[in-house]
């Protein structure tokens, strides 16, 4: 028989989600898949335009990492461009890009996240919020929000605006960083710190509460992929493509992004509108990889910052084979570790003697009919592609999501979560609680994977073999 | 071409405007007055230096004893008259113009070059569109970027035509015209052909800076990044009177 339960509130995941579960003939959990159902055609609408248009047109996408689009895609432009911007520059964006981590992996942390880890998965819905965090320990909370302010004045100090800066343009930034501005930025950062390195501890002593998640949360076996720098360091903005196995062997490394066509294929399912990634040599799905804070630390060497590097050698521990931390509910404990890293990086490159170099950009016309641009946004490795004609108007687009290339992995996720939570023919509860828990690990941006647009209301439907609905929760 | 100068023998009037007694030449517009003493009125094709051809109705006032609205920069001041430049009727009328332009094309703002610095942006904060209230046509019109230096996108044109007078009247190439009609019409450089391929056009830019919106900008440049100097037309206009 067919059942609706509906939950209240809304659920903490940005973007529509709905997930079925497949049944065999047995009872048991045949498929697990998390669909998105929206469609925004970014790739489509965007060809006939002018390539400068591409970064303000592209930050659309999303307003939580619009500056993560701004640079990949700025960064592609300056491929059009064939230019090699000037050294300050890439350190204004490298700080821009930072900030979007320290105010993105806060919002993820506090807002979406901590509500679960401090109240409880099973708590009342109606408070397993901020506002029940703020509650709860209000002190935490609004140190949470702190830190995530810091983030975004950062940015706005930087660009102009919280959301949607316009500040990087192709060949660089549009204006140089000012005294009082870098001043201004500095003297949050102290702060900021002391936030980070509290919750870190804070969270660390947590750890040990969430053993069950920890080893329920996404743990089979994939690979990782982030960029690097060519030392095999920590980096979000620039760097090269490295991939290492669930046991820690490189399989892919110091990959120039240019080249990410050779190891990235992008399949499509008819069931939802976010693409998979996976890694071209593997096949799809064997090729199953994911990205974000989890990748990057597993696959630096190091951070290169004092603080983040202790906090990385604690990351490592996690693993007791010594291998990469393969379970998905530890993306909470690295989102801490960046933001040390970031707060950390942020403090250097803005203490550089030549960050108020006046020379802040390089002036070309489209030079090169084809442009690569890779970063590290909050959530992972975004790519953007682009094609122009002989005018400079654009005639193809590709944009490789963060959240996509975590797709394969999300899916699996919620496999892991149903083996353990359906039986037979009907949805146990905490079902829901546990599969939104393990999708928020990845804190993923469904509108940007999709490109898309709408509320988040989530469905879980279960299916017998004949595909006739047995069971369905929803939230509206 | 620009309004006539000015003869000698020209009258004074005296009239009212919003209540306030003003006085001025018999040769000089509504519209003209207005700007003199610092009265608002908003307007989108009339430009200082250019030809005044009233057609984007946005100027329009009420003048006591007039049945019809009239357009303030096409009509002359006269001894007597009393005008009204801020009614609610005015203002009703001029928010649905402004929206009527932004339902026409596709004005996306927010990733414009002109975001922040356009004509068109000014006018809906002045005239208080805060949402427009017909259904945008979401028609698809051609972007040129054919130009070495310039380009045109015709998404974002409101058909002010100040590029075609100031092309013709200031320049002196006519490079810039008009076609079609109603929703097709477009502005155009030499005979529809693509801007670069174009043999009259000096590449002088005077009618990217007259542009209003973003419809006509330079190479290069990013969303917002697009600012209008167009402080040369009055004086260039003044001196190739005066030649």
């Amino acid at each position: 028989m067919s059942r609706t339960i509906s939950i209240e509130p809304v659920t903490r995941i940005e973007g529509h989600a709905r997930i079925t579960l497949q049944l065999a003939d047995t009872g048991e959990v045949e498929d697990a898949r998390f669909h998105l159902t929206q469609f925004r055609g970014f790739e489509k609408f965007c060809e006939g335009r002018p390539y400068r248009e591409m970064p303000a047109l592209t930050a659309r996408t999303c307003g939580i990492c619009p500056v993560s689009h701004l640079l990949a895609s700025n960064k592609a432009c300056d491929d059009l461009l064939a230019v090699k911007i000037p050294p300050t520059a890439e350190k204004l964006r490298r700080i821009m890009n930072l900030a979007q981590m320290v105010q993105s992996h806060a919002l993820s942390f506090f807002h979406l996240s901590s509500p679960d880890l401090l109240l409880g998965w099973d708590s009342d819905p109606a408070k397993r919020n901020i506002f029940g965090v703020m509650e709860a320990d209000p002190d935490l909370a609004r140190k949470g929000i702190r830190l995530r302010q810091i983030g975004q004045t950062a940015i706005e100090i930087l660009g102009g605006k919280k959301i949607h800066p316009t500040w990087v343009v192709p060949g660089g930034v549009s204006e140089a960083l000012s005294a009082e501005k870098r001043d201004a930025i500095l003297k949050m950062i102290p702060e900021g710190l002391e936030i980070a390195k509290e919750t870190f501890a804070l969270y660390k002593s947590m750890v040990p509460k969430f053993k069950d998640e920890i080893s329920h949360f996404g743990t089979k076996p994939t690979m990782f992929f982030s960029l690097v720098t060519p030392k095999g360091n920590l980096e979000h903005y620039d760097g090269l493509i490295r991939i290492k196995d669930a046991q820690g062997r490189i399989v892919e490394d110091m990959v120039p992004p240019s080249d990410y066509q050779r190891i990235v294929g992008e399949a499509v399912e008819d069931f939802t509108y976010m693409k998979f990634p996976y890694y071209k040599p593997m096949g799809y799905p064997k090729g199953i990889y994911r990205v974000g804070p989890l990748a990057r630390l597993n696959n630096a060497d190091t951070c290169g910052t004092p603080f983040a590097d202790v906090a990385l050698a604690e990351f490592r521990t996690l693993q007791d084979d010594g291998g990469p931390v393969t379970s998905a509910f530890h993306y909470h404990y690295a989102r801490l570790v960046e933001i040390i890293y970031s707060l950390e990086m942020m403090q250097r490159l803005l203490k550089d003697p030549d960050i108020l170099d006046p020379r802040v950009r390089a002036r070309a016309r489209g030079n090169r009919d084809e442009g690569i641009g890779v970063s590290e946004a909050p959530r992972g490795t975004l790519m953007h592609h682009y094609k122009i004609d002989d005018d400079g108007l654009i005639t193809w687009v590709d944009l490789v999501i963060a959240t996509g290339h975590n797709n394969l992995a999300m899916n699996q996720g919620i496999r892991e979560v149903a083996d353990a939570y359906v039986d037979g023919n009907h949805l146990r509860e905490g079902m829901l609680n546990r599969v939104e828990a393990v999708i928020r690990c990845y804190d993923p941006c469904l509108s940007c994977a999709s490109h898309a647009f709408g509320q988040m209301p989530m469905v879980i439907e279960l299916r017998d073999a004949s595909g006739y609905i047995v069971d369905r929760l929803s939230r509206d | 071409m620009p309004l006539p100068a000015p003869s000698a023998s020209v009258r004074v009037v005296t009239f009212k405007i919003d209540g306030q007694d003003l006085s001025a030449r018999e040769d000089e517009s509504i519209l003209e007055v207005c700007r003199e003493h610092k009265i608002p009125i908003p307007s989108l094709c009339w430009m200082e230096g250019l030809s005044v051809i009233g057609a984007c109705r946005l100027c329009v006032v009420e003048v006591a004893g007039v049945p019809r609205l009239l357009a303030a920069c096409t009509t002359r001041v006269a001894e007597g008259m009393e005008v009204s430049t801020d009614t609610e009727k005015l203002r009703r009328y001029r928010r649905t113009l402004v929206e009527m332009l932004f339902a026409e094309r596709n004005h996306v703002c927010s990733v414009c070059v002109s975001n922040g610095h356009c004509e068109l942006q000014w006018l809906a904060q002045t005239c208080g569109v805060d949402h427009v209230r017909m259904p945008y046509r979401n028609a698809g019109y051609a972007l040129d970027s054919s130009h070495e230096m310039f380009r045109v996108d015709h998404n974002r044109c409101v058909l002010c035509t100040r590029c075609v007078r100031v092309c013709d009247e200031i320049e002196g190439a006519h490079t810039w015209d008009v076609m079609g009609r109603g929703s097709d019409c477009k502005v155009i450089t030499d005979l529809a052909q693509p801007w670069g391929d174009s043999t009259t056009c000096t590449s002088c830019g005077k009618c990217v800076q007259v542009c209003p919106t973003g419809a006509l900008t330079k190479q290069g440049t990013s969303a917002g990044e697009m600012v209008k100097d167009q402080h040369f037309l009055p004086i260039l206009a003044r001196r190739r009177h005066i030649r």
